[in-house]
Parts: structure tokens; C-alpha cells; sequence
């Protein structure tokens, strides 16, 4: 098993190397820099422009410029954010964390609905509930965020005034303890909603598809002629295969709980490091958006290790001697 | 003569199909004493199976469906009875092996946790007790290392373990009668022999009647006391073993027997009955067999043959012996 492990990291070396690469190229070569975008102004000469660009070291060939970042980056040193005039290490410490606090609620939602709505739409296939489920979520699923969270919040946060508009706390608040818990959670709920209800309609027809997948096989005849009771059949029998596939996708989800939601954060306002990399993208603040995106790629890579080895520890027909 | 432990009264099982409805079981009525061995046999879809899991109700619905008759068993109509009650029945009362050992046993649990599921649930175990009864199944099946096969997973095991395994779990609760839906098919000859050995072994051990589904007549020479001979959805013909290959009466029953083939005569090409099974979809009122039958009269095309017996016991579906015992 740690031999596997250790082989699985020494592999996934080229392929850092290789998305580093790629990222930085296409950040370097969309139209634009940093100074551009933060000096529109009439006033600035080309000789000052120059200048600023070889202060941040914008003039040098790409090549030199990758090198360098890349020898930064293997040092442990992402470079300060333009934007911040701080560390990026920092400026995505002081985010990251209240992405993350959405993520793991929606994470949990999203697989709590999506696994009791595709159980129950397989153990029923075509009955009333099934056939409505698959409409509902066949709406929801196909909705836009933006779309979904401005209606969301004309309805509960303009009209009905249930949840407040945006942000993650009160302004001007002070609370602490309790209080200030029931606040943030009392903020969450309008962005949780959105886009739990957008990702809950792809998940439960994962759930569905595969229940009845297992559902159809032998081993489920011989657990019911045994005379086991329906539900031991279905959660015993059944689920446990069916989940197995659905491992690789749940490994595969972690990174987005660090990755935040551009477009969500941004209409609800909250303070997370989406709503801070898209604005990095408009002022190309490269540090920022490249160690954010290098980031994402290595947790990227961490849970597909995380994801076989995880398989082979609930397939016992996969696992490792 | 011993009491009827099952006995099926014009049973009637339905799969409601877009192409139209599949008269998979139609008006089937036999009946199996305690103790004893009834081979049913056929061709494949003529409705073997779908008996068998009437009786276990293990149909799927939908499309199938039974829709007419009774399956009385040790003195219960299966059919009326409440699920929880089914369920106490099945894996209990009556024990059933399928064809497919590979994929019969579910792949994710181990051997031993599927193996005392029954009887923690029919025989009221607890864990360890249930633990010792199991190796001691496995050990009965035949399978050495019986504490190493407790904690394997079916993956790590032959097909012929796999089938034995199943048959250790089917007959862990003493059940009255156990069914084995071509249990030997998918395994090769010599497992085969074994497998039957062992069935035919552990009958006499338990006292159990055997329902064994199957289209191979060496098996059915070999195993049964009595035979059920099935074509498209109906029996056709029952009677004693020795009776029915002595003097074998349906013309379908013949040709089977024909299309054996037997040591030690040489034979270029082994005998085939002409044509195939009729579509079952909205099958009319007339003998299934007389497209294909070397005897068809007239009558056969256009009623259904009465189900009559002979004086021996031997019941037969067919206008060439109507008229025999009318005079």
C-alpha cells in the first residue's frame, strides 16, 4: 500500500509539470498585463509603462519568466498578489476558508438529498415520486447559478426579508459565540441553497442509475430468497454496490470544496477566494490567479490518489495485496 | 405415500410485455411429495424457471405476474400470504440455488457474513453460534480450510466452491424443500457430477424434497423419482422416472429422449426435433408442440389437448391417446 502510494506521487510529478506549464502559458499569453489593466490612464507615457513592467518583471521572455515562478514555487514561495500588495500564501489563507465553510455544507446537502431522492427513485422505478423527482431535478439541474441564486434572493432575502441580502456576517455586528454562528449560518443558507439545488439533480441520477443497476443482479435475487427483509436487501445488499462507483466521484468533489464558486460568491457577496480569483483574473494579478490555480491542481491530483485508494479499500475484487 | 409438501394448482404467471403478454407459466398444476426429487425439464424459456419463482414469489413485478391458481405449500397457499410471512418461508422453509455461481453471491461481502445472514435471521443465532454453524456448513459442502473460506470474498473462489457455498447457505435452515435452478449448467462436467453427489447426499441427510430444474436428461435419469416434462408454458407430460424413459409418450418427451446422446452407439449427426419453441406472445388455444410434431392431426391445430392419466399414473397432454381410455 505505501509502495502504491509513493509510486502514485513519483508519477504525478510529470503531470504537475505539464499543467504548470499550460497554465502559465495561458495566463502569460491572454491579451494584457497587470499594468495595462491597473494604469488606464491617459497620463501614463510608454517610458513609465516600461518601467513598472520591468519592476514587476513582466519584460523578460516567457521561458526566463516561467523558470523563475516554477523555482518559486518549488521553494514553497508563490510571490506576493499584485492586487494585495500581500503574500499569496496569505491572501488565499484569509479566503480559502469561508469557500471552504460553503463548500463542505453544500457537499453535505447535495449528497444527503441526492442519495435519499435516487434510493427511493430506483426502489420505486416509474412511480409517482420517481416521475416527479426526475422533473423537479431536471428543472433544477439545468438552471444557471446566476439565474437560480438572483430569483433565490428576490424571493427570500428582497421580498419575504427571511435571510439577508449578502455577505457573511452582519455589518457593523460584533457578535461572538453562538450568536455569531447563528449569523454566518443565517447568511449561508441563500448561497447552500442555490447551488445545492443546481448540483443535487446530477448526483441522485448517479444514485438512481447505479441502485438500479445492482438492483437487476443475481446477488440481489439470492438476498432476497434467503428471506432477508426489503430494507436489509436494499441497504445492505444493494447500496454497498452501488456506492462503489460513486467513490471516485465524491474524492473528486474535494478540490471544489477549496475551489469556491465564482459566479455564487459574487451575486451573494461572500468573502470567498471565487469571488477574490475571478477579480484577480480582471486585473491579472498572475501570482495570485497562478497559485490559486496550482493549488487546485495538486488537490486535484492528491484526491485521484485519494480516490483508488479508497476503491481498493471498499472493492474487496480491487484490493491491494 | 407421503404427504404433498408443494403442490401447484393452474398456476398462471404473466409478463406483460410491450409486444404483448408472455404466458411464461400457463395453467401448470403438479405436485411434489415429501422426500422426493421431481426433475422439471424442458428447453430454455419454457417457463421452468418462472415456476420456481412463483413458488419463492420472487417475480419480478412488474412485468410478470401471477395471475391465476394456487401454490399450496406444507398446507399454506403461498400466494395469500403476507410478505413478512413469504419471508419467513423463503431461506427457511424452502432453500433455493440458481443457475449462475458466479454471480449469484453478492461481491462486496464476505462468504461468512452472507452464509449467517439466514440463520441470524430464521434460526434466531447470535453471532458466534451463527459462526460455528457456518463452518460447519462449509465443512458438510465439502470445502477444506473452512475458517479461511469464512473471511474470503466470492471473488477468491472457483465457481464450483462458489456453487457450493450456495448450497451450503440454501440448506442452512433445514429447509423442507430446496430448489436448484440448473444448479450444475454453468460449471464443467466433472464439477458437475460432484455438485450432484453432493445435492443427492445432503437430500437423504435432511430429508428434504428436491425440485430440480434442469434440461439435461442424464441428470433427470441420474437424480430424479419423478419427472415434470414442460413445453411452452405448460407440463405436457409427468410420470414416474422409469415409466416416463421406458415408455416416454408425448412426441416431444420422444424426440428429447432421441436427442440424447448415448454411449457407445456411433452416430454421425444426433437427432434434432424440427422447427423451435412457438413465439410466446398470445399463444391461442391449441397443442404448442403441433407445428413441429411428426403427428399433427387436424384436431391438434385447433383445441388443447386434455392433461389425462393412465392407469400406471402417467399423465400426458396429447390427442394421440385421447380415445384410449375413453373405450
Amino acid at each position: 500500500m505505501t509502495q502504491f502510494i509513493i509510486r502514485r506521487l513519483l508519477q504525478s510529478i510529470p503531470t504537475l509539470i505539464g499543467a504548470s506549464i499550460i497554465i502559465f502559458l495561458i495566463f502569460a499569453l491572454a491579451p494584457g498585463d497587470y499594468v495595462t489593466r491597473q494604469f488606464e490612464n491617459p497620463k501614463m507615457t510608454p517610458e513609465r509603462m516600461e518601467q513598472l513592467r520591468a519592476l514587476y518583471g513582466l519584460d523578460k521572455p516567457l521561458p526566463e519568466r516561467y523558470l523563475r515562478w516554477a523555482g518559486n514555487m518549488l521553494r514553497g514561495e508563490m510571490g506576493d498578489s499584485l492586487m494585495f500588495k500581500k503574500p499569496v500564501i496569505s491572501v488565499i489563507n484569509d479566503f480559502i476558508w469561508n469557500s471552504f465553510l460553503l463548500g463542505v455544507a453544500i457537499m453535505f446537502f447535495e449528497w444527503l438529498i441526492a442519495s435519499i431522492i435516487g434510493i427511493y427513485s430506483a426502489v420505486r422505478q416509474y412511480s409517482v415520486f420517481d416521475t416527479i423527482a426526475t422533473l423537479i431535478i431536471f428543472m433544477l439541474y439545468s438552471l444557471p447559478s446566476f439565474f437560480l441564486g438572483l430569483v433565490l434572493l428576490k424571493f427570500f432575502a428582497v421580498d419575504l426579508r427571511w435571510f439577508p441580502v449578502g455577505g457573511m456576517i452582519t455589518t457593523g455586528s460584533n457578535y461572538t459565540g453562538w450568536a455569531y454562528i447563528m449569523d454566518v449560518a443565517k447568511h449561508m443558507v441563500l448561497p447552500v441553497a442555490t447551488l445545492t439545488l443546481i448540483s443535487v439533480g446530477g448526483l441522485s441520477r448517479y444514485f438512481r442509475a447505479n441502485m438500479l443497476e445492482v438492483i437487476k443482479q443475481d446477488y440481489i435475487r439470492t438476498a432476497r430468497a434467503k428471506g432477508l427483509k426489503e430494507r436489509t436487501v436494499i441497504f445492505k445488499h444493494a447500496l454497498r454496490n452501488a456506492l462503489l462507483p460513486l467513490i471516485t466521484l465524491f474524492t473528486l468533489e474535494i478540490p471544489s470544496l477549496f475551489a469556491g464558486a465564482m459566479i455564487t460568491e459574487r451575486i451573494y457577496n461572500w468573502p470567498g477566494i471565487g469571488k477574490v480569483v475571478l477579480q484577480a483574473i480582471y486585473v491579472r494579478d498572475y501570482p495570485l490567479f497562478l497559485g490559486y490555480t496550482m493549488l487546485i491542481t495538486v488537490l486535484t491530483i492528491l484526491a485521484n490518489i485519494l480516490a483508488d485508494v479508497l476503491y481498493g479499500i471498499a472493492d474487496p475484487r480491487v484490493r491491494l495485496k | 405415500m407421503a404427504r404433498n409438501i408443494v403442490e401447484f394448482r393452474n398456476l398462471k404467471t404473466y409478463f406483460y410485455t410491450e409486444e404483448g403478454v408472455v404466458k411464461a407459466v400457463n395453467d401448470v398444476s403438479f405436485s411434489i411429495r415429501e422426500g422426493e426429487t421431481v426433475c422439471v425439464v424442458g428447453e430454455s424459456g419454457c417457463g421452468k424457471s418462472v415456476t420456481a419463482l412463483s413458488l419463492m414469489r420472487l417475480i419480478q413485478s412488474p412485468p410478470g405476474k401471477i395471475v391465476g391458481g394456487e401454490i399450496i405449500f406444507d398446507g399454506r397457499d403461498i400466494l395469500k400470504l403476507s410478505d413478512a410471512e413469504m419471508r419467513r418461508i423463503r431461506g427457511n422453509e424452502i432453500g433455493m440455488i440458481f443457475q449462475e455461481p458466479m454471480t449469484s453471491l453478492n461481491p462486496v461481502l464476505t462468504i461468512g457474513d452472507q452464509l449467517m445472514e439466514p440463520l441470524m435471521l430464521h434460526k434466531h443465532m447470535t453471532k458466534k453460534e451463527a459462526w460455528n454453524k457456518a463452518i460447519e456448513l462449509i465443512k458438510q459442502v465439502g470445502i477444506p480450510r473452512a475458517e479461511q473460506i469464512m473471511t474470503s470474498y466470492p471473488h477468491e473462489l472457483s465457481g464450483g466452491m462458489r456453487q457450493r457455498i450456495m448450497i451450503a447457505m440454501a440448506i442452512s435452515c433445514d429447509p423442507k424443500l430446496l430448489i436448484a435452478d440448473e444448479p450444475t449448467t454453468a460449471l464443467d462436467v466433472t464439477i458437475q457430477a460432484q455438485i450432484l453427489d453432493l445435492l443427492r447426499r445432503l437430500k437423504e441427510e435432511k430429508k428434504m424434497a428436491l425440485m430440480l430444474i434442469t434440461h439435461d436428461l442424464g441428470i433427470v435419469a441420474e437424480m430424479a423419482d419423478y419427472v415434470v416434462v414442460m413445453y411452452a408454458g405448460k407440463v405436457i407430460e409427468e410420470a414416474p422416472v422409469r415409466e416416463l424413459f421406458k415408455n416416454p409418450k408425448h412426441p416431444y418427451t420422444r424426440g428429447l429422449l432421441k436427442a440424447k446422446p448415448v454411449i457407445g452407439r456411433r452416430q454421425e449427426r444426433l437427432y434434432t426435433i424440427p422447427g423451435q419453441v412457438p413465439n410466446p406472445i398470445d399463444l391461442g388455444d391449441f397443442c404448442y408442440f403441433s407445428d413441429r410434431c411428426e403427428y399433427t392431426m387436424d384436431v391438434c391445430r385447433k383445441k388443447m389437448p386434455p392433461f389425462v392419466a393412465d392407469e400406471n399414473g402417467h399423465k400426458v397432454a396429447c390427442w394421440l391417446y385421447e380415445g384410449e381410455w375413453k373405450k
